[in-house]
């Protein structure tokens, strides 16, 4: 594979980069795969690298029934934390966090990992006191937390609402300055770039129609593109679980949701980090480019539809200019949806299945790109192994029939209740 | 925006509707004895289909009648609303 590097832009220049190699492949399907992902987004890229990586399993295929990063890797608001106050959460997504730190040098490709920070806004005594509590959490996990009173989310977002008599007046938020953005399709890119190179075989434009499965095995799946064997395969397609979940009769704690987010007209920096406005239903930030990127909450009805419907986006932004008036002199750029796969309790799952040799991955709600690397390294190791590793132990699918749920903020599929 | 006919108030926005979820899912019955499958099945799976949907609105900002739609998940047509009864 040919490295990227100042020197290759250099000698390429000469050339009217002409003569790049592709960054991947288009191959035709094998008869045959020792691991079959199905599902070609950040999860399941990250998965197959990690799995030629850390396993030195490379007779793998990522199947992809669009193309690569067309699904959420392309559709987030980049967001990257790991402010959670559950220590399955908090150790999955700290971990996470060690591997975007390197990522850039590891993908060799550049995906722009910018650690801003970002800040939960509180907006009464009782939310600083829960805000404390899980700031001292994370503390003891390892994360840095820091609660900030009223006068030190001034310094950090002077052009906010502070005044007094505000629906929800700001009391203070707590930070986590490592959290950050990163360019989501880069991600997708560099897993693929990598992946290729270690052997793995993305196909595109391939839809899984059907599953062999022989006496509680799994043993192939039919494609668009002709049968493939596999004793082992992996789903990760998001908002299309239950679709896939219905080929295989499986009933799974998932519905599908959609969710929205806009950007604005491209301005000069005035924001540096992400806000969330809990109480208001937003959050934002500000893109390299300058736009403003925004989201809140779901539709609130069960959808594949990819796109959203109006009053949603209304409701979001009547949030977003009333924390920041400024919001309502900008112009939206464009608004878009993804399908998101809600667990019941807002934290995902990635385990084994009571089919032999059918891994399950999903359930990530409103957050599953800040957890691509880590989903990818623990599901290749639960996939390489056979056996759940320790940092996904907590997000097992019966956890739900057992009582172990990870109600992590009350999020989930009930968006009414919350 | 979702024009949805309430069964009871006739064509209505969206914006007076709250959502309820799958309309298939049948509580247990009370007072008997249920296993945590059924218990399982009845408060976390859930199908989800890509296409036909029958669920649960609330027409909270009018009549506060609960009711059942027939919606397509991918193009968000109504087929027809009923109420819970029938």
């Amino acid at each position: 594979m040919q490295k990227y590097s100042v020197f290759s832009l250099i000698k390429n220049a000469f050339s009217n980069h002409e003569k790049w190699d592709l960054a991947w492949k288009d191959p035709t399907p094998k008869k045959e795969y020792d691991v079959v992902i199905i599902g070609g987004g950040g999860h399941g890229l990250a998965t197959a690298y990690y799995l030629a990586k850390e396993h030195q399993i490379t007779n793998v295929a990522v199947i992809e029934k669009g193309w690569i990063g067309g699904g959420n890797i392309g559709r987030n608001t980049t967001i990257i934390r790991s402010n959670f106050m559950y220590d399955d959460n908090a150790r999955f997504n700290e971990f996470g966090m060690n591997l975007w730190r390197n990522m850039s040098q590891e993908l060799n490709f550049n995906v722009m990992f910018s650690p801003r920070g970002i800040i939960n806004l509180a907006h009464s005594d009782a939310q600083m006191n829960a805000y404390a509590r899980r700031g001292n959490s994370m503390r003891l996990n390892g994360i840095d937390a820091v609660l900030l009173n009223r006068e030190e989310v001034k310094k950090i977002i002077p052009m906010a609402d502070f005044s007094e008599d505000v629906r929800y007046p700001i009391f203070g938020g707590l930070a986590q300055p490592s959290a950050g953005t990163a360019r989501h399709d880069a991600v997708a890119w560099g897993y693929a770039r990598q992946a290729d190179s270690m052997g793995v075989d993305i196909i595109q434009n391939c839809e899984v129609t059907g599953f062999d499965i022989e006496a509680g095995k799994i043993t192939g799946l039919r494609t668009s593109r002709g049968d493939i064997k596999s004793k082992k395969i992996g789903l990760c397609v998001a908002g299309s679980t239950n679709v896939l979940a219905e080929k295989l009769n499986m009933t799974l704690p998932i519905e599908t949701h959609l969710l929205q987010a806009c950007v604005s007209e491209p301005v000069k920096p005035v924001l540096d980090g992400v806000v969330t406005f809990g109480a208001g239903h937003f959050y934002i930030s500000q893109s390299d480019k300058g736009e403003m990127v925004m989201g809140g909450d779901l539709d609130g009805y069960n959808s594949y539809a990819q796109k959203g419907n109006l009053p949603t986006i209304q409701h979001v932004l009547t949030g977003g200019v009333a924390l920041f008036p400024f919001l309502s002199r900008l112009k939206m750029l464009r608004t878009w949806g993804g399908i998101m796969d809600m667990s019941m309790d807002g934290s995902p799952i990635i385990d084994k299945t009571h089919i032999d040799g059918l891994y399950l991955n999903c359930g990530w709600c409103y957050g599953g790109f800040k957890s691509v690397p880590s989903s990818g390294w623990t599901f290749a190791h639960t996939i390489a192994q056979d056996r759940v590793h320790e940092l996904n132990e907590g997000f097992s699918l019966n956890r739900f029939s057992k009582g172990y749920l990870l109600d992590e903020k009350g999020l989930g599929t009930k968006t009414w209740i919350s | 925006m979702l024009n949805i006919k309430c069964p009871y108030c006739g064509d209505r926005s969206q914006k007076e509707f709250a959502y309820g979820g799958d309309g298939t899912i049948a509580r247990p019955k009370l007072n008997q004895e249920i296993s945590d499958e059924e218990w399982d099945n009845f408060v976390y799976l859930r199908k989800s289909p890509r296409g036909k949907h029958i669920e649960l609105w609330h027409h909270i900002a009018g009549c506060r009648q609960w009711f059942k739609v027939e919606r397509d998940t991918t193009t968000h047509e109504i087929f027809r609303t009923f109420k819970p009864e029938e």
